[in-house]
């Protein structure tokens, strides 16, 4: 620690190349942080949304398939199953198509037993049982829209017509739905309402189902459970595919397929470019600095110590400038969510971010070390 | 005036001879813009392929009817009483059976796995009848035969035989009620329905156990019928309807990828960007500064300001200039023609196109690589020339 300084001065010996390298990392590493945070919202995201104990029956060939909703009570009676409860999409537009978001009819009695996570009052699940137009929406929605308890909210039906064909359907709001962490952000961000209203006030579809959320007794026991249900309803009609909930949303977001192995792609473009730049640039500055090494070496600095200091010297260069980027980046994030829900710059990714800005300094730190270890001090003193 | 030019030419020629000597700090240049102007390429060369496959489908007299309120396909019931009423419209052409020249479709969606993946896809089947082929006449089948009506047949479209696994002339794919034999490979010049699977649509609705459709896509007269056909629709009491031209509806429900994929493409092209930027201004104070002796010689010497000035402007365009034509050219060569496949979430359904490296898109790029050098080489050169002449001698 005490050649920290002698680091950092050599580290802005010629401080016009020392910033633009630094501000090269800097951008390479706020592409990482933006395309990493989209990775989230697409990838890694769905494990904190995803509970053990929790399954998802849906139509065998597609989600879009409807089931029966009398398989509730089938499902229900399969050893090991704990709770069942049926939802479905209703694909509404509130307003404009642009302000997208799901609204999900579901069996409120059920529901929040099976999704402890969500944070809904006793007044609030009071209220929607005595209300059948009743529905709840997530807190960002509700700041979103600046909805209050006791309004009235309009959406328009794009799959299911009410009674006589009317697409407008008007919900009572009747509370706020939270969650504890950020992380479990996504699955509260909805508008639920009540499946026995929906159900009931629809033009057709009585009696389907989009699927089924079931809770198990033991989540060890899971895939056992989920092949009995699926067996349960094989050749009929309306045959099931059941998967844990994780295996569910994982298969939801794989659908964007090809496009994430494109974003990986351009990061690795990235680094690669980067490598040149900023290897080239240590290079040079090691070159230009022969003699005084030399001088440290003669003053008593071991191979070893004048590796370290050249290292050090990278590893410094990268961390700070990761450490800029990514910043940027979280800054940024909030404000890009917007366009793509869960975008978030989360400690997975500080965390990936600065073990690539380590392995960066490695690899370009590493032979402008080794050349000044390897340096021979008569040579080096005279030859300049 | 021509003693300057004669200056530019000998200073430029002396640079450019020396870059060999300099070929590190000469490749971070090449390199870095190569970087750049590849990916930027590729990224919009993907939104120029979507954009290609939207804007190729469908045509302007043909119209498609959903239900009133529905957004897409997917959302639209249309019951069978109402079918009837729609096909008797105005304005529809009659086909070669003397019936007005309109489908009734159904459309859903089953779960393929990618080729190499296990997880289902969301891939569209389009239930239609033999007269397709003179509704849409773009599309001709390339292999195999037609599907028959009762039997569990399908034809494919050559995109998503390209994408989803077990779609081979002659395999079996599931789709709803067991599984169906691909009896043909058809192709629509690259439009979106060649990412779907077609069979027939009473078979379809029995093994579905659904007995409404989606849509129906009619043949108009012309396109100047369209007013009167919407008007009739829209004021049948027996009709919850709405009518779009097909230009109309598929620019509509591809509009949000197709922004979010040109705003990555220019996003991570202008950060990118910027960091090369930042490599080029390095690189190019790197040049001057090794040469920082030789340069204030020839000045020395009574070599103008502006020849050096403009011999180090050259040296960073021409690097730029290969940088760019480089990367250009890596996209061109990897990227052109690759196929790929993604969700459109306004449809939930898969859509699989082609990267289109356009010419346009490749001159772009070499524009943006010499705007970078343009930049990184200014401020060295015009410090290189600002330097007093005795200090800079003195340097070293």
């Amino acid at each position: 620690m005490k050649f920290f300084p002698l680091v950092w001065a050599a580290l802005w010996r010629k401080r016009p190349r020392t910033i633009f390298t630094m501000a090269s990392i800097v951008v390479a590493f706020l592409l990482f942080g933006l395309l990493q945070a989209v990775n989230v919202a697409f990838g890694s995201g769905v494990d904190h949304i995803s509970g053990v104990d929790r399954l998802i029956v849906s139509g065998k060939y597609s989600l879009t398939e409807q089931l029966q909703l009398s398989y509730d009570a089938r499902i229900r009676s399969i050893p090991g199953v704990r709770n069942v409860s049926a939802s479905s999409w209703f694909g509404g537009v509130y307003q404009d198509e642009r302000n997208f978001f799901a609204q999900l009819p579901v069996d409120h009695e059920t529901y929040f037993d099976i999704y402890p996570e969500i944070i809904v009052t006793p007044e609030a699940r009071a209220a929607l049982n005595s209300t059948r137009t009743g529905a709840l929406v997530g807190k960002q929605l509700a700041e979103k829209f600046d909805w209050k308890v006791g309004d009235r909210i309009p959406v328009q039906a794009t799959i299911w017509p009410r009674k006589g064909g009317s697409n407008t359907w008007e919900f009572d709001l009747v509370g706020i739905m939270d969650v504890a962490k950020d992380s479990e952000r996504a699955m509260a961000e909805f508008l639920l309402f009540r499946h026995d209203y929906f159900n009931e006030a629809r033009q057709f579809g009585e009696g389907l189902v989009g699927w089924f959320v079931v809770q198990v007794d033991d989540p060890t026991r899971a895939d056992a459970v989920a092949a009995a249900i699926d067996k349960e309803f094989a050749n009929s009609p309306r045959e099931t595919r059941t998967d844990s909930e994780k295996a569910f949303n994982q298969s939801f977001m794989k659908q964007m397929g090809d496009i994430q192995m494109i974003v990986t792609s351009i990061l690795g473009a990235v680094f690669f470019t980067l490598l040149f730049l900023t290897g080239n640039t240590m290079m040079q500055s090691v070159r230009e600095r022969v003699p005084e090494l030399a001088v440290l070496k003669t003053l008593g600095f071991t191979d070893q110590r004048v590796l370290g200091l050249v290292l050090a010297e990278a590893l410094i260069l990268c961390l700070i400038a990761a450490l800029i980027g990514l910043g940027i980046a979280r800054l940024l994030s909030p404000g890009l969510a917007q366009f793509m829900p869960g975008l978030t710059v989360n400690p997975v990714v500080w965390g990936q971010g600065l073990a690539i800005a380590v392995l960066l300094a490695l690899i370009v730190g590493l032979p402008p070390a080794l050349r000044a270890m390897r340096l021979n001090i008569v040579n080096a003193l005279s030859g300049h | 005036m021509a003693s300057t030019l004669n200056q530019i030419v000998a200073v430029t020629a002396m640079n450019i001879r020396n870059i060999p000597s300099r070929l590190g700090t000469s490749l971070v240049i090449l390199i870095g813009i190569a970087g750049v102007v590849g990916v930027m390429v590729a990224l919009l060369s993907m939104a120029r392929g979507f954009e290609a496959t939207l804007a190729g489908t469908g045509k302007p007299d043909r119209v498609i009817v959903l239900r009133g309120g529905a957004n897409d396909e997917l959302s639209s019931v249309i019951f069978r009483d109402q079918v009837e009423v729609i096909k008797q419209m105005p304005g529809i052409r009659k086909g070669g059976d003397g019936q007005p020249l309109a489908i009734a479709e159904k459309y859903l969606l089953t779960g393929i796995p990618r080729i190499g993946s296990t997880e289902p896809a969301n891939v569209v089947v389009r239930g239609t009848t033999d007269k397709v082929l003179e509704l849409r006449p773009e599309t001709r089948l390339s292999e195999g035969r037609m599907f028959r009506p009762g039997v569990f047949e399908v034809i494919v479209g050559r995109g998503a035989q390209g994408q989803f696994a077990n779609l081979r002339l002659g395999e079996k794919v599931a789709i709803r009620s067991g599984d169906w034999t691909v009896v043909g490979i058809f192709e629509s010049g690259g439009d979106v329905h060649e990412s779907e699977i077609w069979t027939d649509v009473e078979t379809l609705m029995a093994a579905a156990n659904s007995p409404v459709i989606a849509s129906v896509t009619a043949q108009l007269e012309s396109e100047d019928q369209f007013t009167a056909f919407k008007d009739a629709l829209s004021t049948d009491p027996r009709l919850t309807a709405q009518v779009q031209k097909e230009p109309d509806y598929y620019a509509s429900r591809s509009e949000a990828l197709q922004n979010m994929i040109n705003v990555l493409g220019y996003a991570v092209g202008i950060i990118m960007g910027i960091g090369a930027l930042f490599g080029a201004l390095n690189t190019m104070y790197a040049a001057v500064s090794t040469r920082t002796v030789e340069l204030a010689t020839l000045r020395a010497l009574g070599f103008g300001g502006l020849p050096v000035v403009v011999s180090v402007m050259i040296e960073a365009l021409l690097l730029a200039l290969a940088g760019g034509v480089l990367g250009a050219g890596i996209a061109y060569v990897i990227f052109n023609g690759y196929t790929v496949s993604t969700l459109n979430f306004q449809t939930f359904s898969q859509v699989a196109f082609d990267f289109r490296v356009t010419r346009d898109l490749l001159i772009q790029g070499v524009i943006w690589a010499l705007s970078i050098g343009f930049i990184g080489g200014l401020f060295p050169a015009v410090r290189a020339a600002r330097l007093p002449i005795v200090d800079a001698l003195r340097a070293q």
